[in-house]
């Protein structure tokens, strides 16, 4: 039985033998050929366990949530990991050839020739050639219009005049950021407060105003702004005139001999204003002095503005007119 | 028939697509052997985490400014009045599994991206690789950095903080500036005056998750064709093969392609490991914006530094005729000084031809000391916009140095100007100095043969 089997077997193997081609001369190769690295490959094949060990960890920091530390600094190994299985692939069984080739060549002139050829061959029949160029433009360009215009509903592109309005009015008090109204006898010397205008929008430019106190000897406000500081407490917009951020620094010296002067300052890019003389600019990029609000001490020593900005709120645009 | 697990997928495909002329082409693509030639790679990897980061970000933040009050697990915002927006940045941060790692790697991936794209550029320029027959492929990766620095602002811009938020009014401010049409502008892009229209959020966020990364994509997808259809330049080396003419580098199939995947794996793992170690935008710390509220010592990514620096050194002025401004100042360090060194990159290929002369195509790359002009002149340039973007941190530096900022202002203000006319002398006179030392050298070594 076992004599009969191997005898089968030898039958068969005979049988592919004589059915198989002769073999092929060896082609002539493509790719240099390498020294195997049994070696490297048993230090890829183990960077590459690694991986998945790294990134199986990952998961299970995952899944019993861990923390960030342990979740990303695992799936990070994990790819360190990979990367330098990679490396060491590239560098020691993976064929490393330095090939050369020629660029592709510099230009195509007779092609060159030929398009153009083809080009205008293809316009020969074409006589008013600028009537029919001028007419696909207008139409290309009146089509592009119309295709555009839509995009003019993004916003009130034309009503500028938006652009630097203001809530305040004569009798618009002043109200905190919970909502509450600010006395006179809130208002201390040496810090600054946020004012917010009753029964307006207080997220606009035109909205929020910068309130300190100024002793009245020590105000210096232009011609024409008199009794704009009740008991010297000075409002002006918040918003600072050259981008638009708010003023969140006030400079308020203890000692005049070591700092400069009292100033109120946008911590974006420096603009430093003076609070005693009608917002001008002492430093830095504005171009406009800080517009300010004239205030009044209403009933229940509410403070309430006595009228509108003395010029617009907000960074400048093309049409801005200062007083 | 015998079975073939390689050659039966590439006939199937080739078969039907008829493409194995393309693909054994493709294989055998050579890449000239030079780190510096991997930045653009970096900026690519760069990218690939920022998208696949970006979807899962998506997928939880609320693009939305309507109001909401906290209720979340960060003990010191609860009950703050917020919008979904940034509300929904901060659960993605500590209600999220992995929302954190995530957020932080997106914006670390971000930061990495802008700067291997600068690093590229430098290495491009430096190397005259922009010159005929590599103009196209130039002025798009240009077109690239300035597209990432929008499309980077908009990411930070929508989170909602107060970061956010003073960056916008910035932003807004930038627009408004512009010489008689800007006002228009602000309101088109806004929507309505600032904060805008309560659109205004949904805007950004098409315009920073579909609109730019695509046209992203498309630029990459351009770069790389232009890139492959001229080939690689390459450098002069000791090869004797390599030549103006004839390409010396390792083929992508086998060569490079394990590199290529390790620098990626490599890219990934270093941005997934800042993201994991190393704090980001910490936006909990911030607080909500409102129009109001503004914060000492606020600093942008380190990509817009040179434009806070801009917009800070500007002396304080409008250009007004009578009592209408024209030139409101916001416009000449956040618009025109971008625009001019993007116009002067954008330029330059041109620039050079007409002093050099030199209209030649060339795959041969420069050593920077082989181009005295376009060296000093490009170390030049890079000293002025390094000097901007160090002037805008003049603030931490009062901080930390107790320099006087006022002092510091107006230092730079002189300073930007003279020290990159002295860098581009001098480099001009090293790089002359070195090319005669290497004609010794020249002659000496053909005198001892």
């Amino acid at each position: 039985m076992k004599t009969l089997l191997r005898r089968l077997l030898w039958i068969v193997i005979l049988f592919r033998s004589v059915r198989e081609k002769p073999p092929e001369v060896p082609e002539e190769r493509l790719v240099e050929p390498v020294e195997p690295r049994p070696g490297a490959e048993l230090l890829v094949a183990g960077l590459l366990v690694a991986t998945a060990g790294a990134a199986a960890l990952a998961v299970v920091a995952y899944g019993l949530d861990w923390s960030t530390q342990a979740f990303g600094g695992a799936l990070a190994g994990a790819l360190v990991l990979l990367a330098a299985a990679l490396v060491v692939a590239a560098k020691t069984f993976i064929p490393d050839e330095q090939l050369d080739e020629e660029y592709p060549p510099e230009a195509h002139p007779h092609e060159e020739r030929e398009v153009a050829r083809i080009v205008r061959e293809s316009g020969q029949g074409i006589t008013r050639k600028r009537l029919l160029g001028g007419a696909a433009g207008l139409a290309g360009g009146a089509l592009g219009a119309a295709l555009l215009s839509p995009a003019i509903s993004l916003g009130p592109v034309f009503d500028t005049s938006q652009l630097n309005e203001s809530p305040w009015r004569r009798g618009v008090g002043l109200l905190d950021d919970k909502g509450r109204p600010w006395r006179a006898d809130d208002i201390d010397d040496g810090t600054f407060y946020t004012a917010l205008p009753e029964g307006a929008d207080p997220k606009l430019i035109g909205s929020p105003l910068i309130l300190v106190r100024i002793d009245p000897a020590q105000l210096h406000l232009p011609a024409g702004r008199e009794g704009w500081a009740p008991e010297g407490i000075v409002a002006y917009s918040k918003i600072c005139t050259h981008a638009g951020c708010a003023i969140a620094l006030y400079r308020n010296p203890l000692f005049d001999e070591t700092e400069p002067g009292r100033a109120l300052v946008c911590p974006c890019h420096y603009s430093t204003f003076d609070p005693a003389k009608g917002g001008t600019v002492l430093f830095g990029p504005a171009g406009r002095p800080l517009p300010q609000l004239p205030l009044t001490i209403g009933p229940d020593r509410r403070l309430v503005a006595a009228g509108g900005y003395s010029g617009p709120p907000g960074p400048g645009w093309w049409g801005v007119r200062s007083p | 028939m015998r079975h073939d697990p390689v050659k039966d997928p590439v006939a199937f495909i080739d078969q039907r697509t008829s493409t194995a002329p393309l693909l054994r082409k493709a294989l055998r693509y050579l890449f000239p052997d030079h780190w510096s030639f991997l930045l653009g790679e970096v900026a690519l990897y760069a990218f690939v985490v920022l998208v696949a980061t970006g979807v899962f970000l998506a997928l939880f933040f609320e693009p939305s400014l309507s109001e909401t009050v906290y209720r979340g697990s960060y003990e010191p915002l609860r009950g703050a009045t917020m919008s979904h927006a940034y509300k929904s940045a901060v659960d993605l941060s500590f209600d999220v599994r992995a929302g954190l790692l995530m957020r932080q790697t997106h914006h670390w991936a971000a930061d990495i991206f802008v700067a291997a794209i600068v690093v590229h550029l430098m290495r491009v320029f430096f190397t005259g690789a922009f010159r005929k027959p590599r103009e196209l492929t130039y002025l798009v990766g240009l077109t690239m950095l300035f597209v990432a620095l929008l499309e980077g602002y908009l990411g930070y811009s929508m989170v909602d903080d107060l970061l956010s938020g003073m960056g916008l009014a910035i932003g807004y401010a930038v627009a408004l500036s512009i010489p008689f049409v800007g006002g228009n502008l602000g309101l088109l892009v806004w929507g309505a005056p600032y904060p805008g229209d309560p659109t205004f959020m949904s805007r950004m966020f098409i315009v920073h998750v579909f609109l730019l990364p695509a046209l992203l994509a498309v630029l990459i997808g351009i770069h790389l064709a232009l890139v492959a259809l001229r080939h690689h330049t390459q450098f002069r080396r000791s090869d004797p093969r390599a030549s103006e003419r004839r390409l010396v580098g390792v083929p992508a199939f086998p060569g490079q392609a394990p590199r290529s995947l390790g620098l990626m794996a490599a890219t990934a793992a270093v941005l997934f490991g800042l993201g994991a170690l190393v704090q980001i935008n910490p936006i909990w710390l911030w607080g909500p914006y409102e129009t109001w509220l503004g914060t000492n010592g606020a600093q942008p990514d380190w990509y817009l530094g040179w434009l806070i620096g801009a917009l800070r050194l500007v002396p304080g002025f409008d250009v007004t005729i009578g009592s209408a401004t024209i030139v409101p100042n916001p416009f000449w360090g956040g618009a025109l000084f971008p625009l001019v060194v993007l116009a002067v990159l954008a330029l330059w290929p041109w620039i050079e031809r007409r002093v050099t002369g030199d209209r030649a195509a060339h795959n041969l790359l420069d050593r920077p000391r082989d181009a005295p002009f376009r060296t000093g002149f490009g170390l030049g340039f890079l000293t002025w916009v390094v000097l901007v973007f160090f002037a805008g941190s003049s603030d931490r530096i009062f901080v930390f140095l107790g320099v006087s900022y006022t002092a510091q202002v107006w230092f730079w203000r002189f300073a930007i100007w003279v020290i990159p006319l002295v860098v581009a002398v001098v480099t001009v006179r090293w790089c002359r100095a070195l090319q005669r030392v290497e004609a010794v050298e020249a002659q000496r070594a053909a005198a001892e043969l």
